[in-house]
């Protein structure tokens, strides 16, 4: 059973820097986990803490029912895949792969199967006699994959191994590894700084910020359900789009007013709402979730709009809007005809709603 | 980049520059030239008619001849050549796995140590050879290639450490880590791994330090005192000469065949020598 | 698809039992321990215990063959009263400031013509280290066979230009011999300065030159505005070698005239060989060593702080 459980896990460079904060997540046996956030939040050092390339300051790691707090990395029976992969230079492609093989002291017959087995799923068997300055990004990709696989591990770790490949190449290296990870049926940690990868790829995903989770979940329950209004703001592209609003009474139900933006709060979210009457709380709302408004939409979910910028990507248009003080993201559908400075109604659907906490920015 | 005209190139390029290759090779062709020229031209004084200072027309390896069979200038060279071997092996041996730990590994005292190689590297074989010589005495080493085998790495690991920190230093800690990962003791790591990546380095590094032992000369000087013992600078200084007397002829063609094996090796490897001398100053 | 069940390792019960020694090697420190030991070693014995033992023979007063003792300073003392120990502190100073001024202008000149493009660059480049390359006694030995008072080939150059008119002894004549001397010694140290100075030239980006040139600065300008300031960091490590280097040279005076004529080319090297080695008088020669060393450690400190200075600009 290959299941990694992370207990409590801190981590201080030179005592006062908290790198990792009382971390804690089990990761289930064969299960693709995503650990995502941006730069400096913890995710780098919290996977190489499973690998043992750093210190554990307080805390434990488990691999299966193990301890691995004390065990060098050769010891963990893991396998991990660099950013920069990290092909030996003066080695094979063959010898790169074989390389932890035969530091366990297998024989040559069974390392050159193995080796074999692994370039033959990669797809890189007439590489094997080269060497890796003579090949290219993606190719030096999958070797260093095949290194990883013919140790036959109990959990895979990868470090961003996609950020050094071109946008193209990293999109169908994307759809491979998903693939691979079905093949191999193997539990695997997965550390990106892209939310594209971590919602295409986890099982489930972890956001962290500032060395500690913020959420953990599957990708469309942190898509849907954001804990805060950093996961909200950090997954989806274009991003969600905020504004500072005042909830006062209006008439029986709530209303949230800013300059330009006043819209009636829906009956489902009013009770959340009822204690900030009267205060300011952060409104969210994703660019899909606002459309051009028509005769079906509540009216009191609706406001105005001006046209800074038009954006056509083709599979939809991206407008810019000025709404009263503020700036908002708009992604409408691609027949949407609009030129700036164009005034537009638009409509935000009420069960797309996000409310969070000004002060501590939690959801409501 | 000088720009104009033609005679400027001339005047402030080709003519310097063939000025410096010209004072500083001289030297040499002079030693060529007189380890052919026989006795009775070598001899003639200087403001003899029909002096033809710059070649001669009658070769003779007669030099050579007496030097290789009448003195025990290839016991030198042999000599030399064991000494020098042994000192880079040891050095580099030394100088690797310092050159490692002080540039990969993290542990108490590593910038104190550091500047300590460093400064060792700086204390001149003149300042301890004195006291030095008592020690090889009571260590009963005296007058063995020993003692100098065991004296040269002190001024060879330094250089050699520090060279090799630059080669190790520009090698990533990914291949560490993934060696580790792999598998691989931090030991093993370093050997199978950092140092195949660090060959041109190491080669750099014995190159220059034999090169140092074969230039060394005081510690020869003190430590060595039988005539079938000596290298070969101390060999041709104290052997090729009777009192006042200088016997040019051997004395150059000791200077020309010693200079050989260092030459030899500069001319094969020249850049990896180039890469010693300027990773030691950029260091 | 050939592998239809990917094999995972059995249930995971921790790592091989290894042995104690190698727990050991994996704990950065002691690793560092092990590596660092020979090293350590080797320089604790040669050079950090005779150093000690050079100090305790300074203030003894031990021959060879005869163990001394303890007598203070007084050797130190009577130095300073020996006029050739002043005379050989003044002939080092002289020597070591004078060669690395030349060397240092001769071999940055050297430099920038070496740094331009040209047939047979490399070639050229070769050959110029020769002088560094081969051993500097054998090297010496040529030159003192140029220098000869009856067979000097420069001499016969000379006189036959018409420059001169009878010979010159360059190193009989005390008032020469220092110059001889020097020339030597900046004849074997422009390549060193050379070649290094051209590494640091070579990492200077051409593009600021460029600019310079169409900022209308003239080449002398642009040298010293730009090229020299960049120049600076490699240019005091090169130094600071070669300041060591000649102030504690030996060989080159010791083939070339062994201190002599009356004692105008001692230095420190080559008066404490005499005096230790050639006398017997080990904790004379001892001192006369030693007095180098607050000298050289004044000199490292000085640029080794410039350094630092400079690269942290």
């Amino acid at each position: 059973m290959a299941r990694v459980l992370i207990r409590n896990l801190n981590k201080f460079y030179d005592k006062d820097v908290h790198a990792v904060q009382d971390v804690n997540l089990e990761i289930r046996d064969k299960e693709f986990l995503v650990l995502v956030g941006p730069s400096g939040c913890g995710k780098t050092t919290t996977l190489r803490m499973v690998a043992g390339l750093e210190s554990i300051t307080s805390g434990q790691v488990l691999i299966g029912d193990t301890v691995v707090n004390d065990l060098p990395p050769m010891d963990r029976d893991i396998a991990m895949v660099f950013q920069n992969y990290a092909l030996y230079p003066h080695m094979s492609v063959h010898d790169n792969m074989a390389f932890g093989l035969k530091m366990r002291g297998m024989e040559r017959a069974e390392i050159a199967k193995r080796v074999q087995e692994a370039a033959d799923i990669l797809g890189i068997g007439e590489l094997l006699k080269r060497k890796p300055r003579q090949l290219s990004g993606g190719q030096r990709q999958r070797v260093a994959l095949g290194r990883a696989i013919v140790r036959h591990p109990q959990v895979f770790l990868f470090d961003e191994p996609l950020s050094n490949l071109d946008a193209k190449l990293r999109v169908q290296m994307r759809v491979e590894l998903k693939k691979l990870h079905r093949r191999l049926n193997t539990t695997a940690i997965y550390v990106t700084h892209d939310q594209v990868e971590a919602m295409t790829l986890g099982d489930r995903v972890v956001v962290m910020r500032g060395g500690l989770v913020q959420q953990v979940g599957e990708p469309l329950e942190l898509y849907n359900a954001p804990v805060n209004r950093f996961v909200a703001g950090f997954l989806g592209s274009p991003a969600m789009n905020f504004a500072g609003v005042r909830v006062s009474d209006a008439g029986g139900g709530l209303r949230a007013q800013r300059n330009g933006l006043g819209i009636d709060i829906p009956p489902e979210v009013t009770p959340r709402l009822q204690r900030y009457r009267d205060n300011e709380v952060t409104l969210g709302i994703r660019p899909e979730d606002l459309q051009l408004a028509n005769g079906s939409d509540a009216p009191g979910l609706c406001f105005d709009a001006v046209v800074e910028v038009v954006e056509r990507l083709g599979a939809e248009t991206v407008l810019d809007l000025q709404v009263g003080d503020q700036t908002m993201v708009a992604a409408v559908e691609p027949t949407v005809r609009a030129k700036p400075g164009d005034k537009l109604r638009i409509a935000m659907r009420p069960e797309r709603l996000h409310f969070f906490d000004k002060s501590s920015e939690a959801a409501i | 980049m000088i720009e104009g005209a033609r005679w400027r190139r001339w005047v402030y390029f080709y003519i310097p520059l063939a000025v410096f290759v010209f004072v500083l090779l001289f030297p040499f062709y002079w030693m060529m030239v007189t380890t052919v020229r026989p006795d009775n031209e070598l001899y003639r004084p200087w403001m003899a008619p029909n002096y033809t200072p710059f070649w001669t027309l009658h070769p003779t390896l007669e030099h050579i001849k007496f030097l290789l069979g009448e003195t025990l200038f290839s016991t030198w060279m042999l000599n030399t050549l064991l000494i020098s071997i042994a000192a880079t092996i040891i050095s580099l041996f030394c100088g690797l796995l310092a050159g490692y730990a002080l540039s990969r590994l993290k542990f108490p005292f590593a910038g104190g140590l550091g500047t300590g190689i460093f400064i060792t590297y700086l204390v001149p074989q003149t300042l301890l050879f004195i006291p030095l010589a008592d020690i090889i005495r009571s260590f009963k080493l005296g007058d063995t290639p020993w003692a100098l085998i065991l004296t040269y790495p002190t001024f060879l690991i330094p250089f050699c450490t520090w060279l090799l920190m630059g080669y190790f230093k520009a090698i990533p800690k990914e291949l560490e880590e993934c060696a580790r990962i792999d598998g691989a003791t931090r030991w093993r790591a370093m050997i199978y791994i950092i140092f195949p990546i660090a060959v041109p380095g190491i080669l750099s590094a014995g190159i220059f330090a034999f090169t140092l032992s074969w230039n060394e000369f005081i510690y020869a000087l003190v430590f060595l005192s039988s005539p079938a013992e000596k290298t070969v600078p101390v060999g041709v200084t104290s052997e090729l000469i009777r009192g006042d007397v200088f016997f040019w002829g051997p004395l150059m063609a000791g200077a020309l065949l010693g200079s050989i094996p260092v030459a030899m090796i500069y001319s094969f490897f020249v850049e990896y020598y180039v890469a010693g001398l300027t990773g030691s100053v950029k260091g | 698809m050939a592998v239809t069940s990917y094999p995972v390792s059995e249930a995971y019960a921790g790592g091989p039992r290894r042995g104690a020694f190698t727990r050991l090697l994996e704990d950065e420190r002691w690793l560092a321990l092990v590596l660092l030991l020979p090293t350590t070693l080797l320089l604790a014995i040669f050079i950090a215990y005779p150093f000690e033992k050079g100090i305790e023979l300074s203030v003894t007063d031990s021959k060879v063959g005869v163990p001394g003792v303890f007598v203070g300073l007084s050797n130190f003392v009577a130095l300073m009263d020996d006029s050739i120990f002043r005379t050989a502190v003044w002939n080092t100073f002289y020597y070591t400031i004078v060669t690395t001024i030349f060397k240092l202008a001769l071999g940055l000149w050297l430099a920038l013509l070496l740094n331009r493009h040209f047939r047979g660059k490399a070639v050229t480049r070769a050959f110029v280290l020769l002088p560094f390359i081969i051993p500097t006694v054998l090297s010496t030995f040529a030159w003192k066979w140029m220098f000869d008072p009856t067979f000097s080939v420069i001499n016969w150059t000379l006189f036959r230009v018409g420059l001169i008119h009878g010979r010159i002894n360059w190193l009989s004549d005390p008032d020469l011999a220092m110059v001889s001397v020097i020339i030597v010694n900046i004849w074997r140290g422009v390549p060193f300065y050379a070649i290094s100075l051209l590494a640091g030239l070579q990492t200077i980006n051409p593009e600021l030159q460029e600019a310079a040139a169409i900022d209308g600065a003239r080449p002398w300008q642009r040298f010293w505005h730009v090229t020299w300031p960049l120049l600076l960091p490699v240019t005091m490590v090169v130094v600071l070698f070669s300041i060591i280097q000649t102030f504690a040279d030996f060989q080159l005076v010791y083939v070339l005239t062994s201190g002599g004529p009356a004692n105008s080319t001692q230095l420190f090297a080559t008066y404490a060989y005499q005096i230790g080695v050639g006398t017997g008088l080990l904790s004379q020669g001892a001192a006369i060593s030693l007095a180098m060393f607050p000298i050289l450690l004044i000199v490292v400190i000085v640029q080794l702080l410039y350094i630092r200075r400079v690269e942290t600009h």
